[in-house]
């Protein structure tokens, strides 16, 4: 079978997600179609040999509609041979781009494939789409559906933590985050953003707040105690009667951000690589996607993670490096908790608590970050996994080459 | 002859006349369908300028015909679809005619009533306090599927629309008239049908908002940025209210936004669809089981020996605490003299201060005016003296639930009443016989048990003696009528019906608690659609009473020579008084109360009662509470404390807040299916203790494929 290699990956920087942010101004078509373009330029890309960009985005409608991976290519002035599709399994969707690419790659059917994802929240706002699960009375009353943030208060209460601990480890995504970019870990991965004329929209990180404290976290109020009072407590309830109430301890501060940005990432077989002379970086050695309790939502990735251990032959000690995304600081500690994982090998360079979230694009950007921190710390195996709406999660383990 | 009578008159206005021979209302049914059809079907060879639709009764239409809905099982759901969708079909070619169509509105008109006046152009009626307007369908665990839904929507507006169709909430002519449901009214009947000839003369083209092509629906579209939002947090909310037990308003919240979504025919289609799914179910059948046929039987006096009418003008009421107070209150607002008697003239007067609160708030709140609250109030005198008993029909007393003091209070008011006066007594455990032992007119003797809060339970458990009267019996009926209350009647036995199902709730609650974790208790109550779980009912009735009435009925047992088994709860509850916790009342229970008036389960419940953290099958606590009640229901009636099954589910429902949905603790059974009840007890017995097993009766009856 046909390896799957990674040759590269790149990001843009994420830009605050509201109208103040940097990246407001910047079309997410625009965002998508140059990254790309930097992608061609620095591997030298002849795109006629590209077979597939496939793209994750979880708001597809307006400005991010009709499947803006095949709109990109053609914006970017790639080649009309070039194919795109867009894709969206919610928050996984830029790992399941890649791990799609992987298996495109890995079937012998194609030989290059751009992975990645785009997501411009401050213009296309999550929820865009509308969607029965949240929006059709009947589909939400049948299958209990509650907002997400309420399923992370959920798991913090059945897991029993204190608001103290959420807001140290969001202390901490920053405080990795600032570290990070001050030693120049992202530095050639993350490619700024320009406008038509070449100046520098934005090229560093926008959400970061290297001054955060559990003490200035303290000061936030809850998110999601209003929305759980309006009935979503009482489903979350039904679901778990072990619970007398709610403790709501996710803030702002301790969730995801929201924010702008894409990424993209190349990979391809051994043919490609010798064919378009491209150095593979890390190699693809399992993927893995499971279902999980709707309700709760969020605690799919250690099952992932799991799952994909057991395609790999592998064991969770065998794993150097992982990257789980901060979709909320509970997702992360219970992820830690129920493998065992020790925090030094978790988001090590900070998360989306830190740097935000870009819905469709994000699982592609945490992957770069993976390998290039194997890289830099001469580590061999890295796991990237995130929750998923829906109650699904999603893993891939990378090898580096 | 037909239930709709065509008429034209010489301003070449049509009328047809609702006119349902043999019935003194107007029913929505396949006749009136065919009917009604059939007069909308002679416009199209008619000239005339317009349509009146009026009443021959003293209503303007009933609604639907409850005797064909109850019937139809899901092989009739094709036949329910249909006459809705033909309804519907007739409605459409009136209200699309181009010509006005007036709905006269001389009484209430409720379902399809109401569904048809909205099918017409305008609506006038008669501003009359007594007419109501609006969908009640939802009581009874249905929806308005001829057209209601889909018209409610495009008048109001999604959000609008939803309490007067998810809650049932009902208008008065004013306030229709606000909301522009109704466009005029009128003084008294006689000006309604010249107004509707004027209105229909004046305004010669008519067209429905709907069906303007510059129609937008008033609050947004479902799917519009300022609905959206809101609607993502409706169907939590809802269920909120349902706890995912009552499928009627859960099915409108979703016909409301679905339909929304969609032209008129095709929201029509949507209606009849979720109609014809909540006729067909189960809960729907539950409900109007009980709700309309045993709850109109006993407002028809199923129970009342046949003697005659009494209208109580005066009557007595002993113990001026809470219930004393109460009942004084329920009385005096049906218009009853009261004298409120106690130990003191102060304490007496503080019974009457019940009312005043009560009054003043309704005046303030602009549900009363000064003058009737004072004269309510003026209706209640409050004495220390027995003499002014002298000329009362009827005497509750509702003094402490303590034998000899009882005694002494019959004794005492006996001896001043006249010869025909009834004494009824408000205990709720104990038994009526012992104490009409006391009373030298024991046929006059009887249980008039009510529930606290008096102002708002609506039920009353009339308990007979072994010696109480017919007419005893008869009289308390009617003063529980008189009160607007709805009586269940009762033989006499250890807590009566009521008392004694709720204690096994309480009690099964509170056994639980050494098998799993609190919580789940609580939630499992609540989920199965109990106002209150059993820990928090028992910390407010307070554990020390508790266990004082399970201490006097160890008492009384072995007085008679039975052996008396202290029980888990029995137990638990020990326990808890040994660490001082007896309910809300002393501070903590089996909560702790927090000075900001808000209540969290004792942390520590878990280390006295279930320290191996042992946990139960959430289905089995849910299963648990219900099956209990409805067992010991099942006995109750076995034993003759029952008469009825009608009492039962209403008693059940009403008075100890046995999920509504159910249609009551023996209705439950039905619901159930008796045979896959049995089968359950059964095996809740295996895993749970004896008094799980079905008893004799069940058996038999699952056996005979029988139902309640």
């Amino acid at each position: 079978m046909s390896e799957a290699f990674i040759f590269d990956a790149i990001r843009t920087p994420r830009g605050i997600g509201k109208a103040k942010g940097a990246l407001h101004e910047v079309k997410p078509i625009t965002l998508l179609a140059n990254l790309l373009n930097n992608l061609k330029d620095r591997n030298s890309l002849q795109t006629e040999q590209v077979d597939d960009i496939v793209i994750g985005c979880v708001s597809p409608v307006g400005e991010q509609g009709a499947d803006i991976a095949k709109t990109a290519a053609l914006y970017a002035g790639w080649h009309n041979d070039v194919a795109g599709v867009q894709l969206n399994r919610f928050c996984g969707s830029g790992l399941e781009a890649v791990n799609l690419a992987a298996m495109k790659v890995r079937s012998g059917w194609e030989h290059l494939v751009v992975a990645g994802g785009v997501e411009s929240m401050s213009r296309v706002p999550i929820m865009s789409d509308g969607g029965p699960w949240a929006q059709d009375p009947e589909t939400s009353m049948k299958t209990d559906f509650i907002p997400q943030g309420v399923g992370a208060d959920l798991i913090a209460t059945l897991d029993g933590y204190a608001r103290d601990e959420l807001d140290a480890f969001a202390t901490r995504s920053h405080q990795l985050a600032t570290a990070a970019w001050d030693r120049r870990a992202f530095e050639n991965s993350v490619i700024p953003v320009r406008d038509r004329n070449g100046m520098v929209i934005l090229a560093r990180d926008e959400l970061i707040r290297e001054e955060t404290t559990v003490e200035s976290l303290s000061q936030l109020k809850p998110s999601f105690s209003k929305l759980a009072s309006l009935g979503f407590e009482q489903v979350a309830k039904k679901k778990y009667p072990q619970i007398e109430a709610l403790n709501h301890i996710h803030h702002a501060g301790n969730s995801s951000g929201i924010v702008d940005g894409a990424a993209a990432v190349l990979i391809g077989s051994e043919q490609a690589s010798k064919e378009q002379n491209l150095e593979p970086r890390a190699r693809i050695i399992s993927t893995a996607l499971v279902g999980a309790d709707p309700t709760i939502m969020l605690t799919g990735p250690a099952p992932a993670a799991r799952k994909a251990l057991g395609i790999a032959g592998l064991s969770i000690d065998d794993i150097d490096l992982f990257e789980v995304n901060e979709a909320f600081a509970a997702v992360v500690l219970r992820f830690m908790n129920e493998l065992h994982v020790p925090i030094e090998k978790v988001n090590v360079n900070g998360g989306a608590i830190a740097m935000g979230h870009p819905l469709g694009a994000t699982g592609a950007m945490i992957l770069g970050t993976l390998v290039d921190e194997l890289h830099a710390r001469n580590l061999k195996r890295g796991l990237a996994t995130l929750c998923i709406g829906g109650g699904m999660g999603i893993a891939a383990i990378v090898e580096k080459v | 002859m037909s239930t709709v009578i065509y008429q034209k008159d010489e301003n070449q206005i049509v009328h047809f006349m609702l006119d349902r021979p043999d019935s003194t209302v107007n029913l929505l049914d396949w006749r009136f369908c065919e009917d009604f059809k059939t007069a909308v079907g002679k416009l199209s060879h008619e000239v005339f300028k317009g349509v009146i639709i009026r009443s021959s009764k003293s209503t303007f239409f009933a609604g639907g015909d409850i005797d064909t809905l109850y019937k139809a099982t899901i092989n009739d759901a094709e036949s329910v679809y249909q006459l809705t969708m033909q309804v519907k079909q007739a409605f459409r070619v009136l209200e699309t005619l181009g010509k006005p169509v007036v709905a006269c509105i001389n009484g209430s008109a409720l379902g399809g009533g109401f569904e048809t006046a909205l099918a017409c152009t305008a609506r006038i009626a008669v501003n009359k306090k007594t007419t109501k307007l609006g969908f009640p369908e939802v009581t009874l665990g249905l929806l308005p599927g001829a057209g209601g839904v889909t018209r409610m929507v495009r008048h109001l507006g999604v959000q609008a629309a939803l309490p007067f169709l998810a809650e049932g909430r009902l208008l008065s002519p004013e306030n229709a008239l606000k909301l522009k449901l109704v466009d005029s009214l009128v003084d008294s009947e006689s000006e309604l049908t010249d107004a509707a000839i004027h209105y229909i003369l004046n305004n010669p083209g008519a067209v429905q908002p709907w069906d303007d092509k510059d129609f937008k629906l008033p609050g947004g579209a479902p799917n519009s940025p300022k609905l959206a939002p809101l609607l993502v947090a409706a169907p939590a909310a809802m269920r909120q209210k349902t706890r995912g037990n009552l499928p009627a308003p859960e099915a409108i919240l979703a016909a409301v936004v679905e339909g929304a979504s969609v032209d008129f025919a095709t929201a029509s289609k949507i209606e009849s669809r979720y109609f014809v799914a909540l006729v067909t179910g189960q809960v729907s059948k539950n409900l109007i089981n009980t709700f309309w046929y045993q709850k109109n039987a006993i407002g028809n006096g199923m129970n009342r020996p046949n003697c005659d009418k009494k209208i109580f003008h005066k009557v007595g009421v002993l113990g001026a605490g809470m219930m004393g107070g109460g009942i004084a209150y329920s009385a005096a607002t049906k218009g009853i003299d009261v004298v409120l008697k106690d130990v003191s003239l102060e304490n007496a007067e503080k019974g009457k201060d019940y009312s005043r609160r009560i009054l003043d708030k309704k005046v303030q709140n602009g549900h009363l005016d000064q003058n009737q609250a004072e004269a309510i109030l003026a209706r209640i005198q409050a004495t220390d003296s027995v003499e002014q008993l002298n000329d009362c029909e009827l005497v509750v007393e509702a003094v402490y639930e303590d034998r000899a003091l009882k005694e002494k209070v019959t004794q005492e008011a006996e001896a001043v009443l006249t010869g025909s006066a009834v004494f009824g007594s408000n205990t709720s455990t104990l038994p009526i016989s012992g104490l009409a032992s006391a009373s030298k007119r024991p046929k006059n003797f009887i249980g008039i048990h009510f529930f606290s809060p008096v102002d708002k339970m609506p039920l009353i458990e009339i308990i007979c003696g072994e010696e109480t009267s017919e007419q005893t019996l008869a009289k308390a009926y009617d003063f529980s009528l008189q009160l607007g209350k709805t009586p269940i009647v009762v033989n006499d036995s250890r807590g009566f019906f009521t008392s004694r199902v709720f204690s096994c709730f309480v009690k099964e609650g509170v056994k639980m608690l050494r098998e799993t974790c609190a919580a789940e208790i609580e939630n499992a109550a609540w989920e199965d659609g109990f106002p209150v779980g059993p820990l928090a009912v028992l910390d407010e009735v307070s554990l020390s009473l508790f266990d004082k009435i399970s201490t006097q009925t160890q008492r009384d047992f072995e007085a008679q020579g039975q052996s008396f088994v202290i029980d888990a709860a029995d137990e638990v509850v020990k326990k808890m008084l040994e660490l001082e916790r007896a309910g809300r009342v002393t501070g903590a229970g089996f909560y702790q109360y927090e000075s900001n008036g808000k209540k969290r389960l004792w942390p520590k419940l878990k280390q006295h009662f279930n320290p191996d953290d042992n946990s139960l099958p959430y289905q089995d606590i849910k299963d648990r509470l219900l099956y209990i009640m409805s067992l010991e229901t099942v006995k109750c009636l076995d034993e003759k404390v029952l008469r009825s099954v009608g009492d039962a589910n209403i008693g059940s429902v009403m008075g100890i807040g046995f999920p509504q949905w159910t249609g009551g603790a023996l209705q439950f059974i039905n619901s159930v299916g008796i045979k896959a009840f049995t089968v359950r007890a059964t095996e809740l017995s295996t895993r749970y203790g004896e008094r799980f097993m079905p008893c004799e009766t069940l058996r038999k009856m699952a056996d005979n494929a029988e139902q309640f």
